[in-house]
């Protein structure tokens, strides 16, 4: 979920593991860039980090292959990947319709 | 004799009683999931040092206490919140 290298590259590994998912027919409902923020404590000597959220449905061994990927790739220096429960995909709802209003506002 | 040592009041010593009994907030306000991503509101269960606060200082109920410390040490994981900190408040 956060690489730390230049905005180009950014762009590329993210772009890398959605078309991952979308070979193995996963279905992504929500993408959500977070941007550059500062990390609480260093990891790998760096002080920031790009956060970029993904949601996804998929079967397990897809999920498991997409996991191998990011340990594989060296510019993801931390992911966590987290089921989604009924009360989490209802916030989870909300939230993105909350975001959606948000655009839209502005 | 024995009245120099014991200390006795005419009138019954006022004990403070808690005022407001603790009440759990996820079930008041209505909250089902504790998001992870979202550290300012995660912040409010922690100490100083970025510890849990135990339930008997917040008043949480059990289940959401629980699922409190998953979504926390969920936000560490992903360097939302600190593992050790110091004055995060």
């Amino acid at each position: 979920m956060n690489p730390v290298l230049s905005d180009e590259q950014v762009r590329e590994t993210v772009k890398k593991f959605i078309d991952h998912l979308k070979d193995k027919k996963a279905k992504i409902s929500h993408e959500e860039n977070w941007g550059l923020k500062k990390l609480k404590y260093v990891i790998q000597k760096k002080k920031t980090g790009f956060y970029y959220l993904l949601e996804f449905q998929a079967e397990g061994s897809v999920i498991n292959n997409f996991e191998i990927e990011f340990q594989r790739d060296e510019r993801v220096i931390r992911w966590q990947t987290v089921k989604l429960d009924k009360f989490a995909m209802e916030y989870a709802d909300r939230r993105r319709k909350k975001l959606n209003e948000k655009s839209k506002s502005e | 004799m024995s009245n120099k040592t014991e200390i006795r009041y005419l009138s019954p010593v006022d004990i403070e009683k808690r005022k407001q009994s603790k009440y759990c907030r996820f079930k008041k306000m209505g909250i089902q999931y504790i998001d992870y991503k979202d550290p300012d509101f995660l912040m409010r269960f922690l100490n100083e040092q970025g510890k849990i606060l135990p339930r008997r200082i917040t008043g949480n109920s059990m289940k959401f206490q629980r699922r409190l410390a998953i979504s926390v040490k969920r936000a560490r994981q992903l360097a939302l919140l600190p593992f050790v900190g110091d004055n995060l408040k």
